[in-house]
């Protein structure tokens, strides 16, 4: 029988052959050829040609279209189908295999007996339109946010304790850089955060508004002295705002741990989650990155390299048994007499011994009658003039506990970028009036522009959204200057631009 | 008076650290408690004896010398379950006190140069071996196999094919029809699962696995996660009977969907990426099971099953609706709502279920054998079809099987 011939072709299955569409060498057993097995010998023939030229099984569709049983609905079937594709080759197997003879029930027949999971063909269900469902989407998403919060309350921190972050800052050009990206890092921490900004110079909406955007619990203070122009005179004056912020924490008996974010320092994140190991007093490894200016330095630097490799790193160091042992500090000699004194110097900048960023207390430490304060902690009240570094708050620098694997990890980069001291910048980078630097283009008009339409100038100028006009704004401002000699259309926009000018 | 309350307040304070304790050392994962109770940590030994066969080598480690990659395939669970019985206390060495006969055969370990086990020789050779044990012992003839098992891990069970049209109209070996059988395919009203038998998990190295895992506070950012394929080109081209068309359906409705983390590639970062997905597909392929179902459980992610009627390992002891989430291969379009309308309660509980290290440990065959795993399971799965009942021993002369049933091919000798 001719089916059964197909049927055979599955045979090769597993071992990877190519199938060719029928294997024509079965009409070689059967030994008289009556009249029906060549007309089924032909038309067997013209589907293997007709699958050939079409690349599937045509023979297979024609046997089904005369031999099946049930209505069919085969590939993409809609997605209220009911009926399942049910196909069979070998046509005496459908009489003995028992789950074909539920072909007539309801497939949703549960009987004990028969299974209604049935061998063969099925169709490919699609729903009518396979694309992303946004509600689907966002409640996926909310899913995904509460798996996460249960990892991190099981696997995390137990009992994370507050973080107080202090920050001096003063208003100069690259404060919104520094400060946005402190800010940044600071709205990414999971634990309760207080932010204490200490301004110089008082409190100014400048910066108010800058960390206003945050959404953080912000205690903003001003100190009345404006910052001096030595990187020395700065350094000194930031510990004193640093002492200001410490005193806010005793007075207001802030309870969690306090750390020191400077403003141009850059964060990481495992920082933040490892801080909340500290006991009382912790010292974090710092990675300092000057940037050095000439080449010649350079040069000098790579001699002593070979003498005595140094790490950009300055923290806590410890011996073989993971107790504190001393302190790795940045090796200024290099530098020496070619740093940077004002801010606004182009040499490189240095930190000091021990940068206050690289040290993290707890909050009760600072308060006036806590208990159970360790006896090494000295009073904020009672210090004689001002401290470089948090370590002369402790008696015993030993009683610090190094943080980070020891100080193994880098956790956070030191960083000192300013402008030259004659930059301005628009006050809240809002431009508003309108700059008074213009750069005549050097011709006019500019030979790549897309031509203007006088329509679009008038709100571009009025508007104070500055950043991506500004460059429209310039070249037209200039291509109308010299287009007024040319073109008397234009009148009604340039007088309209007089206006605001004035 | 005073002594008394004394004495309370002791009692209550004591109880309360008692309780404290025990609630702090599994804080995140929880105690799964089936319908028998604490099944997984029941302990076999000294609840049955086992004998095994000693069969000739050609039936065994002259196949694995032959081919030592059945020991790293998913079929490898019958030549663990062999060595582990060797080396475990209820082996008994006297035949009488036996309570289950274990015959070491190596049936699926012909394996093609991919890898793929060839079955057409083994129902010839599982036939020669039990002619072998029927002929040389006794315990055979007493019941017929009514108190021996077999580990069949192959595709459709003992059938010996992985066509499972091929594999209906063969039926079991018919002498395997009284043995129980522990094979790692389970569909429900299925012929080719016999009542009786003990479905496993298919075979999953466990030192890869466990080589591979990552911090556990890495947050778990993929919804749905599966590699694999969706359709068999080489077997089944024009689609609708790989899978019976639920894999190309996934893949057909979900290809664009961010959340569905699904492709045919072969990452090498496959273990890690599971452990940080929160579901993983586990659709049926040629058969309903796969290791895919292993891995997302040692890996702590949730197992989907496009399957429908499937039976999975262990399931009078492991209570598998309360851990995995069941899909009707008619439903797969609809999968990401359904998925998405799981509260979230149910799902963090899942995810504790599937925390327990006993959840983790039953599904593995380690070496060497730790309490809990795998093939204790066995054995107590074995444990409690105990005692036999009378009706297994036949009266001297009875002859249920019929030896010459089955295809001409199979009654050559091997």
């Amino acid at each position: 029988m001719k089916l059964s011939a197909l049927h055979q072709s599955y045979i090769n299955r597993r071992t990877n052959s190519f199938r060719s569409s029928g294997p024509l060498d079965s009409s070689s057993d059967s030994a008289i050829k009556s009249p029906a097995a060549i007309f089924w010998l032909v038309f067997h023939a013209l589907c293997c040609l007709i699958s050939l030229l079409l690349g599937y099984r045509f023979s297979r569709l024609v046997f089904f279209f005369l031999f099946s049983t049930s209505s069919t609905n085969f590939y993409t079937s809609p997605f209220r189908s009911t009926a399942e594709l049910v196909k069979t080759l070998d046509v005496h197997s459908v009489l003995s295999n028992n789950p074909v003879a539920n072909l007539d029930l309801p497939l949703l027949n549960k009987t004990v007996t028969n299974s209604r999971v049935v061998v063969g063909r099925h169709g490919i269900r699609i729903r009518p339109w396979p694309h992303p469902d946004p509600v689907e989407v966002m409640k996926a998403h909310r899913i995904i946010e509460i798996v996460q919060k249960e990892q991190r309350s099981q696997f995390g921190i137990k009992n994370p304790r507050t973080v107080i972050v202090v920050t001096p800052t003063y208003v100069r050009t690259f404060q919104a850089l520094h400060l946005t990206g402190v800010m940044h890092s600071l709205m990414l921490v999971p634990y309760d955060l207080v932010w204490i900004v200490v301004e110089a110079g008082g409190v100014s909406n400048e910066t108010a508004s800058l960390i206003a955007k945050s959404g953080l619990k912000t205690i903003h203070v001003g100190f009345n002295q404006r910052m001096p122009n030595s990187w020395e005179e700065r350094h000194k004056l930031e510990s004193k705002m640093r002492l200001r912020a410490l005193r806010i924490i005793r007075e207001k008996k802030l309870d969690g741990i306090v750390m020191f974010a400077d403003d141009s320092n850059m964060h990481s994140m495992e920082l933040f989650d490892e801080i909340q190991n500290v006991k009382w007093f912790g010292a974090v490894s710092v990675g300092i990155l000057t940037h050095s200016v000439n080449t010649d330095e350079m040069a000098d630097r790579k001699k002593d390299e070979e003498e005595n490799p140094r790490m950009p790193v300055q923290g806590p160091a410890c011996n073989a048994s993971d107790m504190l042992a001393g302190w790795h500090t940045f090796n200024t000699l290099p530098f020496a007499g070619k740093s940077a004194v004002y801010i606004d110097d182009r040499a490189t900048v240095l930190p000091r011994k021990l940068e206050w960023s690289g040290f993290v207390l707890n909050s009760r430490l600072l308060w006036k009658d806590s208990s159970d304060k360790p006896k090494w902690i000295k009073d904020i009240d009672m210090l004689n003039g001002d401290i470089e570094s948090p370590l002369g708050l402790v008696n015993d620098p030993s009683v610090v506990e190094p943080l980070g694997n020891c100080g193994r990890q880098v956790l956070l980069w030191w960083l000192r970028v300013e402008a030259r001291a004659d930059s301005k910048f628009p006050p809240k980078w809002i431009i508003d009036p309108p700059l008074e630097i213009t750069v005549p283009s050097k011709r006019t008009p500019w030979p790549d522009a897309p031509p203007e339409l006088p329509a679009n100038e008038k709100p571009a100028m009025g508007m104070q959204d500055p950043i991506v006009k500004h460059s429209t704004k310039r070249t037209s401002r200039s291509k109308h200057r010299s287009k007024r000699k040319h073109e008397p259309k234009t009148d009604t926009q340039v007088s309209t631009r007089h206006s605001e000018q004035s | 008076m005073r002594k008394c309350l004394w004495l309370w307040g002791l009692l209550f304070f004591a109880l309360g650290f008692a309780w404290s304790i025990t609630a702090e050392r599994n804080p995140c994962t929880e105690r799964i408690s089936g319908s028998a109770g604490d099944v997984l940590e029941d302990d076999p030994v000294g609840r049955l004896k086992v004998y095994v066969y000693e069969l000739p080598s050609k039936y065994n480690k002259k196949i694995l010398q032959k081919d030592p990659r059945c020991l790293s395939h998913m079929f490898a669970a019958e030549i663990f379950m062999h060595r582990f019985l060797l080396s475990s206390p209820v082996q008994t060495l006297n035949p009488e006190g036996a309570d289950w006969f274990y015959t070491p055969i190596y049936a699926t370990c012909d394996l093609t140069p991919t890898g793929l086990p060839l079955p057409f020789k083994s129902p010839r050779m599982v036939r020669s071996a039990i002619q072998l044990i029927s002929s040389s012992w006794p315990y055979w003839n007493r019941t017929e196999g009514a108190d021996h098992f077999f580990v069949v891990p192959h595709d459709f069970g003992a059938y010996f094919h992985y066509q499972e049209e091929k594999a209906i109209e063969r039926g079991i070996l018919p002498i395997l029809r009284r043995a129980t059988l522990v094979q790692t395919f389970g569909q429900r009203n299925h012929v080719c699962l016999n009542e009786g038998s003990i479905t496993i998990p298919p075979y999953a190295p466990p030192q890869k696995m466990r080589a591979r895992q990552i911090p556990p506070d890495t947050p778990r950012s993929i919804f749905v996660y599966f590699r694999g394929l969706f359709c068999d080109v080489n077997n089944d081209p024009e689609g609708g009977y790989y899978a019976r068309g639920a894999r190309a359906a996934v893949w057909e409705n979900f290809k664009s969907n961010p959340l569905f983390d699904i492709s045919t590639e072969h990452p090498t970062t496959y273990y890690e990426d599971m452990q940080r997905a929160i579901f993983c597909l586990c659709p049926l392929g040629w058969a309903p099971w796969s290791p895919r179902l292993v891995e997302a459980i040692v890996f702590g992610c949730i197992p989907v099953i496009i399957a429908d009627d499937t039976v999975l390992p262990f399931a009078d002891a492991i209570p598998w609706e309360e851990i995995g989430v069941f899909v009707a291969e008619e439903d797969v379009p609809k999968l990401d709502k359904i998925l998405t309308s799981i509260p979230s309660h149910v799902i963090l509980r899942k995810q504790r279920l599937l925390a327990n290290p006993s959840m983790k440990r039953a599904m593995l065959f380690p070496q060497p054998t730790l309490p809990g795993d795998a093939f204790h399971q066995i054995l107590n799965g074995l444990a409690r079809k105990l005692p036999h009942p009378k009706s297994v021993y036949l009266k001297p002369g009875e002859k249920i099987l019929n030896w010459t049933a089955g295809p001409i091919t199979d009654l050559k000798p091997w």
